[in-house]
């Protein structure tokens, strides 16, 4: 059985309480840590475990908590980023509904190590139903003492909140969310300074994802050699992914990073085979914004190796042959998948969330979407698939934000990968796969 | 629109709960509540922002009215146009679409007579086509209000449309009681 950090208690019916969190071990961390180590300790650990953030940039985690700006008398910040919205990824959502606690053990650990005194979830608006959930997990926080004022005795304090979206996408760029956070319009700023140095109210701040937070009980309480000799190479611990697309067993499962994908897909433990039997024919391995493979491609490298779920692993052969980790959305299709209308609904999905301050992606998103809506409907030219690509290298790496880049990439790689279907598209003049 | 605006106040619970809210947030900043009281103010105004609206939640936070739009006009929850009693959202990303999201938004097309962004005339139902609501793993995805539909099918949908006709449906509640 492979290692559960995340999912081990959650069958337990009433994890979501204090009570049976609380039995099953939870806040032992936080007891353990607040009485014997000092924050730079916390911090130390953490940047030992090799964790990175599960957000979909994979960044060391304990590496960005050191680049904190400690010098200042400026309050600190420490804000959870729970606006999970890229396609194929419903993680946070699934784990933060049935084990909030875990969550908010992981806020008090993060803010100890980082010196923050008050604290902020940030859940995107539609999950309000789970704002809900973790709200009253808090309120039982501090009413065992977990939250407040002199936590366990000691002198440290913390405040921790939920903070709602509006529902936009681009809340999820760390900047964007802090601005969202002060009340404001969702646009990403312009990097440097970072938010260690210059974040929620111009204080120094450290964002990250649910995941990635909710891991830090556990290497606290193992330590970090416990958690980085699980994994393979550089991609250390577990990871959750979120499957969903054409299989039989859509939803979430925790793996230890190097699983290999064929068994992911094909094994009965995880995603148990395609659908009705079908054919693979291709996978977004890390949610919509990473480049689309065929399954030729996904299943084995260009070299012929097993490909496995790891950082490395997946990026093995760049973006020609290879794609990404990314938050670990993996959407499976089948031999009876259009390629041009699922990427059609990508690029409206990036048109519809762009925030429109950086041109290249404001007007090359809409454009993106109207070509593969004309691809799409029989009536694109063989230009067209040119004009798509061109468009699609213009955007990238042309904007404050990596929405620009997530746009481009899944329009670039469907064409890299499957241009005879787009040609096919253009030749009859109609989606030969519309069903 | 003078006697509009003077019609425009929470209830005292409401205004409890909304100064509960500013005061998470460090003394200045009351801004940051913006976005929570919208959508506070938006389910206690039918499910929707008229700008007399705006404006009573701009007063309520000492911010100026033209913060408050610039808010209200970038997030696609806050509705800046009136809509029906029951709002119903289909999610049309990749991965819903993968698993029939399209049958879907056509059987709602047809059994309520309109298209998404419509209302229908007796102004119970008002159909929204959204992007992705992250609950892939169940897909098809209908949103109404705070509820989550998953696993949804032609079949559900009907059940669910008698259902929610027949107990007049509002999904315009208080997200926060």
């Amino acid at each position: 059985m492979a290692q559960k950090i995340l999912l081990n208690n959650i069958d337990v019916p009433g994890l979501a309480t204090f009570e049976v969190y609380r039995k099953l071990g939870g806040y032992s961390a936080v007891e353990k840590t607040l009485k014997s180590l000092t924050p730079d300790e916390v911090t130390a650990e953490v940047k030992k475990s090799g964790l990175r953030g599960r957000g979909g940039a994979g960044f060391p985690t304990g590496m960005k908590w050191s680049f904190i700006d400690k010098s200042t008398d400026k309050p600190r910040y420490f804000v959870c980023n729970f606006d999970e919205s890229e396609p194929g990824t419903f993680k946070d959502r699934y784990f933060g509904t049935l084990n909030p606690h875990q969550l908010i053990e992981g806020m008090i650990l993060g803010s100890y190590a980082l010196g923050a005194k008050t604290s902020y979830i940030y859940i995107r608006g539609e999950l309000f139903y789970v704002l809900q959930i973790i709200e009253k997990a808090i309120e039982e926080a501090y009413a065992n003492g977990f939250l407040g004022k002199n936590i366990l005795g000691t002198d440290y304090s913390l405040d921790l909140y939920c903070q709602p979206g509006g529902g936009a996408y681009i809340c999820g760029e760390e900047t964007a969310l802090i601005e969202s956070l002060e009340g404001k319009r969702g646009n990403p700023r312009i990097k440097p300074p970072f938010p260690a140095i210059v974040g929620l109210y111009d204080c120094p701040t450290v964002v990250n994802n649910v995941e990635t937070i909710s891991v830090l009980p556990w290497i606290l309480n193992n330590g970090a050699d416990a958690y980085s000799s699980i994994g393979v190479g550089n991609s250390k611990g577990t990871k959750l992914i979120s499957a969903c697309g054409h299989i039989n067993k859509p939803g979430i499962y925790e793996i230890e990073l190097g699983l290999p994908v064929e068994e992911f897909i094909y094994s009965d433990e995880y995603c148990g085979g395609i659908l009705n039997g079908n054919k693979l024919k291709a996978v977004v391995a890390g949610g919509s914004s990473v480049p689309i493979l065929p399954a030729e491609l996904i299943l084995k490298t260009a070299k012929g190796e097993p490909r496995l779920m790891s950082y490395e692993s997946l990026a093995e052969g760049g973006f020609e042959t290879g794609t990404m980790m990314g938050s670990g959305g993996f959407i499976v299709m089948d031999d009876t998948t259009c390629i041009v209308k699922n990427t059609l609904t990508f690029a409206r999905f990036y048109h519809h969330e762009s925030c429109g301050q950086c041109s290249p992606c404001r007007e090359g998103t809409g454009w993106m979407e109207k070509i593969l809506q004309r691809i799409e409907d029989g009536n694109g030219t063989m230009k067209d698939i040119d004009l798509l690509f061109n468009i699609s290298k213009h955007i990238e790496g042309n904007t404050i934000c990596p929405l620009g880049d997530a746009a481009a990439w899944p329009v670039a790689a469907a064409i890299r990968h499957f241009r005879a279907e787009f040609e096919e598209h253009v030749k009859q003049q109609k989606c030969p796969l519309s069903r | 629109m003078q006697d509009t605006k003077k019609n425009i106040a929470f209830s005292p619970e409401t205004l409890e709960l909304i100064g509960k809210i500013i005061r998470r947030y460090p003394e200045g900043r009351q801004k940051s509540a913006l976005l929570p009281i919208l959508h506070i103010a938006q389910a206690e105004n039918d499910g929707w922002l008229s700008s007399e609206v705006m404006d009573y939640v701009a007063s309520l936070l000492s911010i100026q009215p033209i913060e408050v739009y610039e808010v209200a006009t970038f997030y696609t929850m806050f509705n800046l146009k009136p809509v029906g009693k029951c709002v119903i959202e289909v999610c049309q990303t990749g991965p819903c679409w993968l698993r029939g999201s399209e049958e879907l938004v056509k059987y709602f097309e047809q059994r309520l007579g309109i298209k998404p962004g419509q209302t229908t005339a007796d102004g119970r139902f008002t159909l929204k086509t959204v992007e992705c609501l992250a609950a892939c793993g169940n897909a098809p995805v209908v949103q109404v209000g705070t509820e989550y539909h998953e696993n949804m099918s032609v079949e559900k949908a009907g059940e669910l449309l008698d259902q929610w006709t027949s107990e007049n449906k509002c999904s315009h509640t208080n997200p926060y009681l």
